[in-house]
């Protein structure tokens, strides 16, 4: 169309057509992506400048914060900032939820991929997300008026306990788990069962010797994933685990955990107070503690790619 | 023992596992409906809470989490789309790219209690504004943002390339390809990630409690000024959101009614939170359907 | 510059129709070398297509033909690492070069791709969709625009009633004359072709391979195909393709009954490919 025009005119590139739509509509999806570098940039900024105020401002030794295990924050003579029970109770929960939530999502997985593909998978995937789909109070407040009464009556001690918060959170991340371990287990190559069971080998050896082994690093990713989900929870653990300031001696014992003390204490702190940039401190913890997260998963899966 | 008994013996217990995750599924929603729904009432939910008294309802609570979530997704919705159609459509493998990847999964594994924290320090002290509803949803935004992206990115490379390149060879715009064709074949995917998202965002607390607050002013819902102060729809007013409420009450509340507040409230919000889920599988179903109908 | 392409369009239209000069050409190709990255897809070739005229190529898979075809329009652009070397002579113009405004190249260098792709809309908001963005905006015109590039592409009768269906309603035959008719649609001077109907049943193809022959007095045509046969019945001229050189290019009557080269001859007899 419009071939009166010479060629010149009508084929090379001229200024008015960067003020069109294509510039503009450039223009606002680099915006986007420029604000979620922004957002990243800012908070890893703010939060480590806040963090690492009660050390620089207040001059609190970073050891002591680490490594003792006493909090007393209010005490007017004598404060003490020693964050290790909560460093503690913050692993202990994590770690026990995995260690309860991981054999049940691998196990669920390799049900819905390899026992009963077909029905099973039907099942089973919808209640996963339907798990999912629970907002992580309703976990809490549940876990507050069945688990911990229950706890409480037929297992011993106060009910708020190490255990109650480790029951929450591995239902919390279960479904985590089981969702990407079934994209684990689902993406193995077909010719590793049909090799197996050429072989002769049960369906149990099969997944044992030869599926599970092979999907390890991503079952590892969805483990780890699960993990850092359970270590950044807040109001569901907060709601059962009982909040006191000192290292439990039993599974049985009420902890807290970074998490907890942030929630319980951010409120009714003084903005500025030194117990207050305590809190940011923790949450700073948080921040190193989700990087580091993700620096594992990245390692676990640049293994995956060798393989 | 032998394979054979080793065999049958991991089978049954695989299916103990998987009746195992049925069984809590089944349990906490038999809890959650059979407690949650006695409580339940048409006044239940037009009441507004009390402080101290027995017989409070959640009609703000209700309001708030829903306004919420309106402004949330209204900022989420252009930057994470227009993040995903970057990431898809503009972005060139390299550096920059791997930064903003880098960016998205830092973003979405932060702990929404950090995310509260950020939005504590800079949209409730920095800015000045205290607990609003627009700290809230902007703090929500940061959580919901990556989930968007994803959606967008993986909706628009889920678009044949054929329908790109026809487009592109008529002599149109890379722009106006992705407005006019490449989004509208993304639509139904990224509509039902954008409901699963909202679903999330309607049930998260952690990252409110710090940034659109506890309390929730006298509200007039006959008031439409959004900035009078007793408006419902003033987005620089503090507003308690129904999960933050199950949260206060159960931990810091004072009134004698907690488990029937918590209860009913519990139900709503995970009615709420089916209805996204059913809603996003229904309209997923529906356009697969038309898809598969026609071709 | 200017001035010289005035001229030769104010001689075209005295020149008698009879006597046009059959070795006219459109595009003159230039050393031209296109790669993927690191590897090289098509080796420094050079050509001139004729002005309305049907040109073949052919060659077996990978042999750069495709590659070629889709550099003619820019369509490379798309693929991350693909450039190219050399020159594509159009008015007066090297179109690989860096100040091309593509979008506009591409109304006039129009492609239709293996697989017909309408869009996911109807049968004349498929055509329509093009013309509106290049700002006709008018009903009437519209209209009468679908119904000439519909009628050229010999789908007029069979979806005329039918026009606000879906374009997915179609077989895929008409599908992918809808395609070709979307393209007419922009008054495109050059089509380019790529495998149009490889996806296609027999009968078809042969719709197709009859609207091609039709097209050619109004539009240059290159088409890449697979199927030899094809290239016979409707090509004027044919090149052969093979590992991105090009071997051998000439009047398809030549290269089908009497080639020069020893691997074209065992090419189409089908020793290889």
């Amino acid at each position: 169309m419009e071939k009166l025009l010479p060629a010149q005119n009508r084929l090379l590139k001229s200024k008015s057509s960067r003020l069109g739509g294509e510039f503009r509509g450039k223009l606002f999806v680099i915006l986007c992506a420029v604000i979620m570098i922004t957002a990243t940039i800012a908070i890893t900024i703010f939060l480590s400048t806040k963090g690492l105020q009660s050390f620089t401002k207040n001059g609190i030794s970073i050891i002591e914060f680490l490594t003792s295990s006493k909090w007393d924050p209010t005490n007017k003579a004598n404060p003490a900032y020693g964050v290790l029970p909560f460093i503690f109770g913050s692993f202990a929960v994590t770690i026990l939820a995995a260690l309860v939530a991981a054999p049940l999502g691998i196990g669920g997985a390799i049900f819905m991929t390899e026992i009963a593909p077909s029905w099973g998978r039907k099942i089973l995937q919808p209640v996963v997300e339907l798990l999912v789909g629970i907002p992580s109070v309703v976990y809490g407040f549940i876990g507050l008026t069945v688990l911990v009464p229950f706890i409480r009556e037929h297992v011993g001690g106060l009910g708020f306990s190490l255990l109650s918060g480790m029951i929450v959170l591995a239902i919390m991340i279960l479904p985590t788990i089981t969702t990407i371990a079934t994209d684990a287990m689902s993406s193995l190559p077909n010719h590793l069962r049909e090799g197996s069971y050429a072989l002769g080998a049960t369906r149990w050896q099969t997944i044992r010797k030869v599926l599970v082994p092979a999907a390890l690093p991503s079952l590892l990713t969805a483990i780890i994933l699960g993990m850092a989900r359970a270590f950044g929870e807040a109001l569901a653990v907060q709601m059962v685990i009982g909040n006191v300031r000192d290292m439990p001696n039993s599974i049985l014992d009420a902890s807290a955990t970074l998490t907890t003390i942030i929630t319980l204490n951010m409120g009714h702190t003084t903005y500025g107070s030194v117990e207050n940039n305590t809190l940011w401190s923790m949450g700073l913890i948080l921040l190193i503690m989700s990087f580091a997260f993700i620096l594992l998963i990245r390692y676990l899966s640049s293994r995956r790619k060798l393989r | 023992m032998n394979s054979k008994t080793a065999d049958r013996l991991a089978t049954g217990v695989f299916i103990t596992i998987a009746i195992m995750i049925t069984a809590i599924l089944a349990g906490l929603f038999f809890y959650i409906f059979v407690n949650g729904f006695k409580y339940i009432s048409f006044d239940f939910l037009t009441t507004p809470s009390s402080n101290v008294r027995a017989g409070g309802g959640i009609r703000d609570q209700l309001f708030n989490s829903f306004y919420i979530l309106l402004i949330t997704m209204l900022i989420t919705v252009p930057i994470g789309v227009g993040g995903g159609i970057y990431m898809a459509e503009y972005a060139k493998p390299g550096k920059i790219t791997d930064l903003i990847r880098t960016c998205i999964e830092v973003l979405s594994s932060l702990p929404s209690i950090v995310i509260g924290m950020f939005g504590l320090l800079v949209f409730v002290n920095t800015t000045g504004w205290g607990y609003t509803i627009l700290g809230g949803a902007l703090a929500l935004t940061v959580f919901n943002l990556p989930t968007m992206v994803r959606t967008t990115e993986d909706a628009i490379r889920a678009v044949p390339q054929d329908l790109k390149e026809a487009s592109l060879a008529l002599g149109i715009t890379h722009w106006h390809t992705i407005k006019t064709v490449i989004l509208p074949t993304a639509f139904p995917a990224i509509l039902t990630g954008a409901i699963l998202a909202a679903g999330r965002v309607f049930g998260e607390a952690a990252a409110l409690l710090f940034t659109a607050g506890l309390s929730t002013p006298r509200l007039d819902y006959t008031n439409w000024n959004p900035f009078s102060e007793q408006s419902p729809l003033n987005i620089f007013r503090p507003a308690e959101t129904l999960a933050v409420h199950i949260w206060s009450v159960n931990t810091q509340g004072l009134i004698p009614d907690v488990e029937a507040v918590s209860s009913g409230s519990a139900a709503v919000l995970v009615i709420s939170v089916l209805i996204f889920n059913l809603a996003a599988r229904w309209i997923g179903r529906i356009i697969h359907k038309r898809i598969t109908a026609t071709k | 510059m200017v001035t010289a392409l005035k001229e030769r369009t104010t001689m075209e239209a005295t020149v008698p129709v009879q006597q046009i000069n059959r070795q006219e050409n459109i595009l003159s190709i230039n050393n031209l070398e296109i790669f993927y990255g690191e590897n090289r897809a098509v080796n420094g070739i050079s050509m001139e297509i004729e002005k309305n005229a049907v040109t073949a190529l052919i060659g077996p898979s990978g042999c750069g033909k495709s590659t070629f075809l889709r550099s003619i329009n820019r369509m490379n652009d798309l693929i991350p690492g693909a450039f190219a070397k050399g020159e594509i002579i159009y008015e007066g113009l090297n179109i690989l070069a860096e100040n091309i405004n593509v979008v506009a190249l591409r109304k006039e260098i129009g492609m239709v791709f293996q697989r017909p792709n309408p869009f996911p809309k109807s049968i004349y908001e498929n055509i329509t969709h093009a013309l509106k963005f290049a700002g006709i905006k008018k009903k009437s015109q519209l209209d009468e625009i679908v119904e000439e590039s519909l009628r050229k592409a010999a789908l007029w009768d069979e979806v005329k009633d039918r026009l606000e269906k879906s374009a997915f309603s179609l077989s895929g035959g008409q599908q992918q004359r809808l395609c070709i008719a979307r393209t007419i649609a922009m008054k495109p001077t050059v089509i380019l072709l790529d495998e149009p109907s490889s996806a296609l049943d027999p009968i078809s193809n042969a719709k197709v391979e009859d609207l091609i022959v039709d097209l050619k007095k109004d539009y240059s045509i290159i088409i890449v195909t697979h199927n030899m046969q094809q290239a016979s019945r409707i090509s004027d001229k044919t090149a052969f393709f093979l590992n991105g050189d090009l071997i051998e290019y000439d009047h398809t009557e030549k290269i089908f009954t009497n080639p020069s080269v020893q691997k074209t001859e065992e090419y189409i007899s089908g020793r290889f490919g």
